[in-house]
């Protein structure tokens, strides 16, 4: 197969812009000198040929976003259906898409690869579950161990070897591929009504353990056992004003490590209350840029109806609190929480008027396209078929200092958006949507046009209006096949997952059977995922971390 | 003024749900395209005229004739135009509409004008519950508009509507004004227990005496000058509602004092 004549923007080779022809064999790119002939010629003339998208961060899979579908009717009948048809089956879109819709939303905006960003162990057969029914994309997962409470005791105590051992065999019996760590000890502090806030203060229930102690053991467990992708973290006191205090101390932390800071747009605030809330992105940013041990996703936020999910128990109780709309909190036995609640982002609220700015300034400020990528933390800052807008507001200044006018004239001196000029071109966009987030992840084989890469390609007719041109490409491939034409899903083939199998010592199930046996409900035999229930899963090989 | 006629000649064995019946829609089609359009019996596609005899075309106008009582969504999102029913109709009647009217000799199922945005609903016989109501998940019901019911209606009548105003002549089943946001209920022939539960502002007017719920506080009789607008506006429509000091004055209850709400409760004294 063969796609001939279009501009190639392909970050991972430098490649901006030129004009180029992409060899097609078995699903991957080839060397048109290997005798890569034959099959279908797709005439790209004219037309824009990027990686396909990864989604670095999103929630899409398993009890929580199960919940927040539940919780939401009101938003199932006004929604966009899918009605089945001979390939394609039935589901909705909206601000929680069911499983095969979601999958159809991706591809259909030219993401072949996602992130699931937060699993409990404990729920990571249903995730599979649904991973497995999400059609086209590839997938990975993090499981969440930041509020595990074997780890935490074994920390409390010193062992670190032992709990390095914990957290791998965690994530291979969660069939994981990376780690999330979310409001360190603040979750496990919440199952007993409070939080872990200060970053040097002892985790409550604890005697000197504190949430800077699980930061960086827990990156260093993760740098130790050589995941490909790093600590996927979630910092403490997210959305509270004046949080960036905390997360310049986690990121001190973090030093020494690799990180990647879950959508950091949630955790660059200033102020003393919700009245004085604003910006501290430049300050966050300058910190960052010096700092190239870390990757972050912005978790921009966008106007409108949206669902927020998370891990962070006692975020989503006050978030209930401030909005008085129905919500939902779970305890997962000793290993996480999970809270949900419906929200609306209004341009008229001073604090959803901050973030949406925040979100921006962050994309606009941190230098590095290769280390801040596109995100909206799907669906707590927007829903992921709207990332579209985003790239607009980040390829436009017009555009963006148009849509500033509709903000709350409170918002004046609170954020710095307004001086920004800087604007994104399609080689930076093509580095944040795809080529950036793959390296993160550590999936070499993705946002790549290199030969011997997986042949995901998104061609876009070249268009102004770039809201239009990225929310209908008008080829999509995934693996050399192509899924989405004239914008139209055409094929919908299964997707893979991707799963790591870090090492541990052989004794340590003979450790955790007695405290499993104590602790959970689960039989500790009925706990770890059974390989036959990942539908065609990819071994990826753990990394030397120097 | 041409009319387009529906006349019922098969009664659906099952639910039929026919949102395609609605002035917006027939207002620039020919009879061969009414014909044709496309209503659900169950899960099975059919068309208008494996139900109805339709006679005319192209016209915002439409009366139908027979027994709909199984048959759903009609006027849904209706911005114009009339839709007159002469029998009883089905559930979601008028539902999201905008404006425009509908009439309906005969008696109405439940849902009917939920989350309307405006226009006119006229029931002449009984109706079935949450009338204006917020479907399941949403946070408001109806936004504006009038809905007139001459005979009884179900539960939660204008559960978590937001503006417009409700009047029902017979007497409600339990929960109306659930939630209540704003709007007015106007309830002439009294109600059944638990008016007004969780209302956090609007305003029930009760002709007869009803049961209150224990987190009302009473606030004396009045004679509040709005009632005279709301009469002589209800006046226009048909309905008698009394301000006349002479005559009596309403007994004024506050709440829902568990929420804590701004609502407010009127009872007609003689």
């Amino acid at each position: 197969m063969k796609i001939t004549g279009g501009k190639v923007y392909d970050p991972a080779n430098g490649i901006n812009g030129e004009v180029r022809d992409l060899h097609i064999v078995d699903g991957k790119f080839a060397d048109n000198a290997n005798g890569a002939t034959g099959g279908r010629e797709i005439d790209a003339t004219g037309m824009i040929v990027f990686p396909g998208g990864v989604d670095v961060h999103t929630h899409v899979a398993g009890g929580s976003i199960n919940f927040a579908r539940a919780m939401t009717p009101e938003d199932h009948r006004r929604t966009q259906a899918f009605i089945r048809t001979q390939s394609r089956r039935s589901g909705l879109g909206g601000m929680a898409p069911t499983t095969f819709a979601t999958g159809y939303l991706y591809a259909g905006m030219g993401f072949t690869t996602v992130n699931e960003a937060a699993v409990p162990a404990l729920s990571a057969r249903h995730t599979h579950e649904e991973l497995s029914d999400i059609p086209i994309v590839d997938k990975s997962s993090c499981v969440l161990m930041a509020n595990n409470e074997i780890m935490l005791d074994l920390m409390e105590r010193g062992e670190y070897d032992r709990a390095r051992d914990i957290v791998a065999w965690y994530v291979w019996a969660a069939k994981s591929y990376g780690v999330k760590a979310v409001n360190p000890g603040g979750v496990a502090a919440w199952k007993y009504g409070h939080d872990a806030k200060g970053m040097s203060t002892a985790i409550p229930g604890y005697n000197k353990l504190t949430p800077g102690d699980v930061v960086t053991q827990l990156a260093r467990i993760i740098d130790d056992l050589g995941l490909p992708h790093p600590i996927h973290l979630h910092c403490n006191n997210l959305g509270a004003p004046g949080n960036v205090a905390t997360t310049l101390e986690t990121m001190k932390h973090l030093e020494g490590s690799r990180a990647h800071i879950a959508h950091m747009q949630y955790h660059a605030y200033g102020g003393d209350d919700w009245s004085t809330m604003r910006s501290e992105s430049a300050q966050l940013a300058d910190y960052f840029n010096a700092h190239p041990n870390m990757t972050t996703d912005a978790g921009a936020v966008l106007f409108g109806d949206t669902v927020t999910i998370t891990a962070d128990g006692p975020w989503q109780h006050l978030l209930y609190k401030l909005t008085g709309r129905k919500w939902g909190n779970l305890d997962v036995e000793n290993e996480t929480g999970c809270g949900i609640v419906p929200y609306t982002y209004k341009p008229s609220n001073l604090v959803n008027a901050v973030q949406w700015a925040v979100g921006l300034e962050l994309l606009l400020l941190i230098n590095d396209p290769w280390r801040v990528f596109l995100s909206t933390d799907h669906p707590n800052g927007a829903c992921f078929w709207r990332y579209p807008e985003i790239i607009h507001l980040l390829m436009s200044n017009d555009f963006r200092q148009a849509c500033m006018k509709k903000l709350t004239p409170a918002i004046k001196g609170k954020i710095t958006l307004p001086e920004i000029t800087r604007e994104y071109t399609l080689y930076e966009i093509a580095t944040i949507m795809s080529a950036g987030p793959a390296r993160a992840l550590g999936l070499r084989q993705k946002g790549n046009l290199g030969v011997g890469c997986d042949a995901d390609v998104v061609i876009y007719e070249e268009d102004k209006d770039i809201e239009r041109m990225f929310g209908h490409p008008r080829y999509v491939l995934k693996g050399g096949q192509v899924v989405i034409e004239e914008g139209d899903i055409r094929e919908t083939p299964e997707g893979r997952e991707f799963i790591t199998r870090p090492s541990y010592n052989p004794d340590t199930e003979a450790f955790l059977k007695p405290i499993f046996e104590d602790c959970y409900t689960m039989s500790f035999e009925n706990y770890p995922v059974e390989m036959e229930r990942i539908e065609h899963p990819t071994m990826m090989d753990c990394v030397d971390v120097d | 003024m041409s009319v387009i006629h529906l006349v019922v000649k098969e009664q659906p064995s099952v639910p039929l749900e026919a949102e395609c019946i609605s002035p917006d829609s027939f207002a620039e089609l020919s009879n061969d395209e009414i014909r044709a359009l496309r209503v659900y019996h169950g899960k099975r596609q059919c068309r208008v005229d494996d139900f109805f005899d339709v006679d005319g075309e192209k016209s915002d106008h439409i009366q139908i004739h027979g027994d709909v009582g199984r048959v759903r969504w009609l006027g849904r999102a209706m911005t114009r135009g009339t839709l007159q029913i002469y029998g009883d109709v089905g559930m979601h009647l008028g539902a999201y509409m905008k404006n425009g009217r509908i009439e309906v000799h005969g008696n109405a199922g439940d849902w009917i004008g939920a989350e309307m945005k405006n226009g006119f609903v006229h029931i002449h016989g009984d109706a079935g519950g949450q009338i204006g109501a917020a479907y399941r998940g949403s946070l408001r019901g109806m936004k504006n508009g009038t809905i007139i019911v001459d005979g009884t209606a179900g539960i939660e009548v204008g559960m978590r509507m937001r503006r417009g105003t409700i009047v029902v002549g017979g007497k409600v089943r339990d929960f109306a004004g659930l939630q209540m946001k704003g709007g007015t209920l106007v309830l002439l022939g009294g109600a059944e227990i638990r008016t007004g539960a969780w209302m956090t502002r609007g305003t029930i007017i009760s002709l007869k005496p009803i049961q209150l719920m224990p987190t009302f506080r009473t606030s004396g009789p009045m004679n509040p000058m709005f009632m005279n607008v709301y009469a002589r506006q209800l006046g226009k429509l048909g309905i008698d509602l009394p301000f006349d000091r002479r005559s009596g004055s309403y007994i004024r209850h506050c709440g829902d004092m568990s929420i804590p709400g701004k609502g407010e409760l009127f009872v007609w004294q003689s």
